[in-house]
């Protein structure tokens, strides 16, 4: 007997639960700017979360997805691509997509039920959210595919949760990458839970990262809760996608403190003590700890970032209530490229019925 | 002006809650993210948060009432300088930002009938009536030189599927297509119909155009997913951001002694579907000229081929610029006695017993629906009109069939121009026998399409 294959899973993090430095800081992160500008992304998100969840509780926003804990995945996957790549989002992506130019009214509506939340103004080549899990995963193989035949430098960033690694279009995705080396990297935002499953129940390998094994693409594993070790492991990963080093799976470690959306109650099943442990871990706090200690971040600039991120979520919900609601033959807009005859009958017998009594259906 | 405080929803499904539990009280002082109230449903506790400061001023729903509608008004919060007068006395439930299905009044009733005439259908762009030289094909060389000729004037469209380039097709239809485009445009699959469904819709809403072969529809199923809720729903979805131009093609029906799992007809469930078009074309000429709209058109198309039509040959116009609309049929014969729908295979069929009805002084017109998504309503009422009586055939099942919405729009349109019920001739409602006789019963024939118009036109 003789062994044929075996393969091991790298673990990228630079800082602790503490603030403190592991090791030796990639380049980017000696730059306070940076770092600073990684810290603002992260409170935004968090800010926009917090009121996005009592804008649902109080009925005026449908279910929604906070990130809560989990800013520095996103954040840290929006700062590693240049603004030419194309991000496809999961659900909890709202920080990597305010990143690229996705306004928050623009979520705001999504969440509210109005289509016309995904019509990005800013990043028009970025995916929609995509709520059905792993959905994106073939269809990111499948855009990266297309940037390699058209020959053009731009490399895919697919995000998606522990859960949907469990299904076979991710992995079917995956294999097909791999096999076309295709300038795509798969980010796994492994937060512990999918809805009430925890990871322990999601699969018997040991980490997420070696599923890129089997289809033949590096599988690495990162702090998600560290957004400089984030940021740098997708962005060599994506530099060496874009070089057309081929696709590659990043796992980055995270935790869901909140619950998995405003239609949900995680203390149903899951016990108060682990969420109050993993709140000890939040990529928040240690970020500003070590902004702090290094001289970078002060009590002022804490107090100045908060009422700016309220005063700017403040004007995206406004902005957002005041949107005047779709009249009703909108339900057939971008139904097809040109509406056929027969919708275009039921679109005007619509408008006939109800456009004519006023804006409001 | 005071702000109301709504019962919220915990869910998009949820209709009603417990308010369990006060947290604050009338005149208590409260500012944004305090916690107002506790609600209860079967499935979760929550706690209502305020958005707005003020003063609590009047709580309208007293704790412990059960089954508080959604968006009912719980409490009144007054802001700075009002006081509990500013209260209205019967609070309505508000208006919430999110749509409600059920708070939405129903259509306004017009005086009389909507359908009392046939309404205005803008008329599809007319089939050139081609006049120059042809060439005799079959259907898989017409299909095959329909996807050539758009890859050479086009180098964003191009082919994948399971043995599609090596082994030029399952069923040889790509024959050559590998030689003249190579392996970056027609590209061979490993086994994963989701995968690379999902993969082509990707490329497509990234700005190539794919066609994607099933090796049958049977393997579509596990694609489908992909198919309905992606490339049919993102523009839409997308607020018209994000399109899928690409072709899903395949035979569809019942091929020969294949059994149940492989020998079934999917036109009725993409037709079923908004946002796709779906096209089923008989000869070689409808196979090449569809196939050649459904590679330009800008919408997911659904393109049903059958395999049992691959070896058949028809003259089709010598010409690469040639193409036949998609949402247009074709009067296959005219006929002035009983009118005919099919589509595919079940074109042959008709014809076949248009003939033997003739022999028996009954001149049908077979209609080759051709496109089933859209309907050319137009063409099948104009039909009907003219004769007075329909069969519909299909291969597939009946239930909820092609056939049931010829049926409809005929019952709706031309209702008064009906001489007897609409009959539909099509496939036994059971999954396909494998045994050879038992087969042969359950999919429908020519005989049993003169069946149907005999029965139409009340001669036994």
């Amino acid at each position: 007997m003789s062994q044929v294959a075996s393969f091991s899973i790298d673990h990228t993090g630079f800082l602790d639960a503490q603030g403190k430095v592991q090791g030796e800081l990639p380049a980017f992160a000696r730059d306070a700017e940076t770092l600073t500008r990684l810290y603002k992304a992260m409170v935004l998100t968090r800010t926009f979360d917090a009121k996005a969840v009592s804008l649902q509780r109080t009925g005026r926003l449908g279910t929604f997805a906070s990130s809560l804990g989990q800013e520095a995945v996103a954040v840290g996957v929006g700062e590693a691509l240049r603004p030419e790549d194309v991000l496809l989002p999961s659900f909890r992506e709202q920080g990597g997509q305010f990143l690229r130019g996705v306004t928050m009214t623009e979520l705001l509506l999504y969440w509210g039920g109005d289509e016309r939340g995904s019509d990005y103004a800013g990043p028009r080549e970025d995916f929609p959210i995509c709520v059905p899990v792993g959905t994106q995963a073939p269809q990111a193989a499948g855009v990266a595919l297309a940037l390699k035949l058209r020959g053009e430098a731009r490399v895919a960033a697919c995000v998606f949760g522990d859960g949907a690694t469990s299904r076979g279009d991710v992995y079917e995705a995956m294999n097909f990458a791999a096999l076309q080396a295709l300038p795509l990297v798969f980010v796994v935002n492994n937060n512990q839970w999918a809805i009430s499953v925890p990871r322990a129940r999601q699969t018997a390998a040991e980490t997420l990262a070696q599923k890129a094994v089997a289809a033949g693409m590096p599988g690495l594993q990162v702090d998600g809760n560290d957004v400089i070790a984030v940021r740098h492991v997708v962005g060599e990963a994506v530099e060496r996608a874009r070089r057309g080093g081929g696709p590659a799976l990043i796992e980055a470690l995270t935790y869901r403190l909140s619950d998995h959306t405003t239609a949900d109650d995680a203390s149903r099943y899951r016990d108060d003590a682990e969420v109050s442990a993993r709140w000890k871990e939040d990529p928040v706090a240690r970020l500003r700890t070590y902004l702090s200690e290094a001289g970078h971040w002060t009590k002022e600039a804490e107090e100045a970032l908060i009422a700016d991120c309220a005063a700017r979520v403040e004007a995206a919900v406004e902005e957002y209530l005041a949107t005047p609601a779709l009249p009703p033959s909108a339900m057939f807009d971008h139904l097809y490229a040109e509406l056929p005859a027969a919708l275009e009958a039921q679109r005007d017998e619509v408008t006939a019925n109800n456009d004519a009594e006023g804006d409001e259906p | 002006m005071p702000i109301e405080v709504l019962m919220p929803a915990l869910s998009p499904t949820m209709t009603e809650g417990k308010l369990a539990k006060w947290l604050k009280q009338e005149g208590d002082e409260v500012s944004s993210g305090d916690i107002l109230a506790e609600i209860e449903t079967d499935k979760a506790t929550m706690e209502v948060e305020a958005v707005d400061e003020g003063v609590l001023g009047k709580i309208m729903v007293p704790e412990g009432t059960d089954a508080v509608p959604v968006n009912q008004v719980i409490a009144v919060l007054l802001e700075d300088g009002e006081d509990a007068s500013a209260i209205s006395e019967a609070p309505k439930p508000a208006e919430a930002k999110q749509p409600d299905p059920q708070a939405k009044e129903a259509p306004k009733e017009e005086s009389g009938s909507a359908h009392a005439a046939p309404p205005k259908e803008p008329s599809p762009e007319a089939e050139p009536e081609w006049t120059g030289p042809t060439v005799k094909l079959t259907v898989r060389e017409a299909l095959r030189d329909a996807m050539a000729e758009e890859m050479r004037a086009n180098e964003r469209v191009f082919l994948m599927g399971e043995e599609v380039a090596e082994y030029q097709g399952a069923y040889k239809v790509s024959q050559g297509l590998l030689d003249e485009f190579g392996a970056r445009r027609v590209v061979d699959t490993p086994i994963t119909e989701h995968g690379f469904a999902g993969l082509g819709v990707g490329a497509a809403m990234y700005g190539l155009r794919p066609i994607v072969e099933f090796m049958t529809f049977n393997f579509a199923m596990q694609a489908i997913d992909q198919i309905i809720n992606s490339a049919a729903k993102t523009h839409y979805m997308s607020g018209g951001q994000i399109s899928s131009p690409m072709v899903f093609r395949g035979p569809n029906g019942a091929a020969a002694r294949v059994a149940a799992q492989h020998s079934q007809c999917y036109a009725s469930w993409y037709a079923h579907v908004p946002g796709l078009k779906v096209v089923s074309p008989y000869s070689a000429a409808d196979a090449k000229g569809l196939l050649k709209s459904a590679i330009r058109d800008d919408n997911p198309v659904i393109f049903l081929e059958h395999e049992i039509l691959y070896g058949q040959s028809f003259d089709v116009p010598d010409s690469p610029d040639w193409t036949v609309p998609i949402g247009k049929a074709r009067i296959a014969r005219p006929g002035k006695d009983v009118t005919i729908t099919a589509f595919s295979i079940m074109v042959g069929k008709a014809l076949e017993a248009a003939e033997k009805l003739a022999e028996e002084g009954i001149d049908a017109e077979v209609i080759d629906l051709r496109s089933l998504r859209p309907l050319d309503s137009e063409t099948i009422i104009a039909s009907v009109q003219k004769t007075n009586r329909l069969v519909t055939c299909e291969e597939g099942w009946g239930y909820a069939g092609i056939g049931s919405e010829v049926a409809s729009v005929v019952m709706e349109q031309a209702f008064d121009w009906l001489d007897a019920p609409v009959k539909r001739v099509c496939g036994v409602d059971v999954p396909m026998p494998y045994a050879a006789n038992l087969e042969a019963l359950a999919l429908p024939q020519a005989d049993t399409i003169v069946a149907g118009a005999k029965e139409v036109c009340y001669r036994g």
